[in-house]
């Protein structure tokens, strides 16, 4: 769209065939309806070049009409009024919605894509009031703006859309500064990614305690109301108040990611920890309640304890389980950050994270050819990039480190029922304030 | 007749679209030079090499260069795309996903 609109040449966009919603209401949201695009087949990678060909010498699998006649006619053929198209929809948010039974508003709120598919409370009046009052901060004012992926536009939401969606997930009011730092991060937790990220979120500090999170037994379960509501409230006000999650149109995870229905949401078991909190690691006070984001939250290995012999070999063979594009934080129960302290002699957080850089290493030429790595790292690295420039140096069977060492991380979280732990493959975020939102 | 509730609406506020315009078709390709950008995403580059052999083919003609962007597709190309308009006529961008 950049190439048309600021440097006025006329150009083709193709895409595969799965992504036509999506790629039509991002060219539309972008002010450009009449963008010419062509789709072939998904999927591009892994095919062949005579695969590849056929493709070109074929038709378009939405409109049916050859490909490349359809390109050449899109570079030639002049652009008309009509083509380009009406922009003239609504694009306000009304305050309200129409009143009607509960049974009748529950079917629109499912209808209309605004829930996570379980039933929901109704934001009434009275209720969204009673949210509000739980935050010193104005219903009309802005607390930040989200967008389900790097092309589409940011949405803004105030305070009291947040409140609507906090009544919606089940959340007390009692729980509303912590969902409000969430909103203020500006981090969706309703990536559209076709690789079904989902969200994490960590609570840290005082606040725990105050409204009951859990950070021991079964914390990352569905066994505490706060745990579960502030998570699923984080999901709608994600998908919400970035203007929606919608399969095929503006979500396109291939798998779906379970984690989504309360975003990972979960306490670190500060007192049990042999460590310093993770909010104070960045910035925060111990003193101060924070919350911590994480997004493309995909995958986990998991293990039990650190057996005395081989407990190297396990966590090496661990990190090289992980996508090398998926950096791994450790979520350990106290039991576990307990034996890596005591069989690595990893005193601190940041001992343990040198350890599992320098632990994490593979074949250069088996990184490169990672295809998230093709994707993502190899077009920085081959202008230039740091760390990624100096990977691209290395001979093909020299081991390189996986990860860069700042996206490495540990939370300790867990009831101590038994030392299993595990490493999330996610990348943080940021770290925001609750007591800012109270 | 049961209760009707009053409800608020949970969606956040768009932002204003302004329409771009698009820019002017050629009258034909014919000894024009049309830049095949590789978007560096999957395989991106094998598919547009074989659009490449294509026009090379059944349009002998036109004049193809194949170019992949400078880094990866989240970040704006400003040099890629004053190459383009400083020395080629028309563009096709993929592959998209």
């Amino acid at each position: 769209m950049t190439i048309e609109a600021k440097y006025g040449v006329p150009t083709i966009a193709m895409h595969t065939d799965k992504f036509d919603k999506v790629a039509r209401s991002v060219a539309t949201v972008n002010g450009m309806p009449g963008l010419r695009q062509v789709f072939v087949p998904q999927p591009i990678m892994g095919k062949t070049a005579q695969q590849l060909r056929a493709y070109v010498d074929g038709v378009d699998p939405i409109t049916g009409r050859p490909v490349m006649q359809e390109v050449i006619e899109g570079l030639t053929q002049p652009i008309d009024e009509r083509e380009l198209g009406a922009i003239a929809f609504d694009r306000s948010t009304p305050r309200l919605v129409p009143a009607d039974t509960a049974e009748n508003l529950e079917q629109v709120f499912l209808e209309n894509r605004w829930t996570d598919m379980l039933p929901i409370v109704l934001p009434t009046e009275e209720r969204v009031a009673k949210m509000l009052a739980a935050t010193k901060r104005k219903p009309e004012e802005v607390v930040g703006r989200m967008r389900s992926t790097h092309f589409r536009e940011y949405w803004e939401y105030t305070v009291e859309k947040v409140a609507v969606n906090a009544v919606m997930a089940g959340a007390r009011p009692a729980y509303f500064p912590v969902i409000l730092a969430l909103a203020a991060t500006g981090v969706t937790a309703r990536g559209s990614s076709s690789s079904a990220v989902a969200g994490m979120a960590v609570v840290n500090g005082p606040i725990r305690n105050e409204i009951g999170m859990n950070a021991g037994l079964g914390a990352m379960g569905p066994y505490n109301h706060a745990n579960a509501t502030i998570g699923r409230a984080y999901g709608l006000l994600s998908q919400n108040g970035q203007g929606g999650s919608v399969p095929g149109l503006s979500y396109m995870g291939n798998q779906g990611n379970s984690y989504g229905y309360n975003s990972a949401t979960f306490a670190e078991n500060e007192e049990r920890s042999p460590w310093t909190p993770f909010h104070t690691q960045h910035g925060r006070a111990a003193q101060e309640s924070a919350v911590s984001v994480f997004s493309s939250v995909r995958s986990t290995a998991f293990t039990l304890g650190l057996p005395e012999k081989h407990w190297r070999e396990h966590v090496e063979h661990m990190l090289r389980g992980m996508d090398p594009h998926g950096p791994p934080t450790l979520l350990l129960d106290p039991i576990a950050a307990r034996q890596f302290v005591d069989r690595g002699a990893f005193t601190t957080k940041e001992l343990l994270i040198d350890w599992l850089y320098d632990t994490a290493r593979m074949r250069a030429s088996e990184y490169w050819n990672y295809q998230l790595i093709q994707n993502y790292i190899y077009p920085r690295a081959t202008f230039g990039e740091e760390p990624w420039a100096s990977k691209l140096k290395a001979e093909p069977d020299e081991m390189i480190p996986m990860f860069r060492r700042e996206d490495i991380h540990v939370v300790v979280v867990g009831g101590e029922s038994n030392g299993y732990w595990r490493m999330m493959g996610c990348n943080y975020q940021k770290t925001v304030s609750v007591d800012d939102w109270r | 007749m049961a209760e009707k509730l009053t409800v608020l609406n949970p969606l956040g506020y768009p932002p204003k679209i302004t329409r771009k315009a698009l820019a002017p078709r050629l009258s034909t390709l014919e000894g024009k030079t049309v830049y095949l950008v590789d978007c560096r995403f999957d395989d991106s580059d094998l598919f547009l090499k074989q659009m490449q052999a294509w026009l090379a083919e059944h349009m002998p003609g036109v004049k193809t260069v194949f170019k992949p962007i400078s880094s990866v597709y989240l970040q704006d190309d400003p040099t890629t795309w004053e190459e383009i308009k400083a020395r080629g006529h028309a563009a096709i961008l993929g592959v998209g996903h």
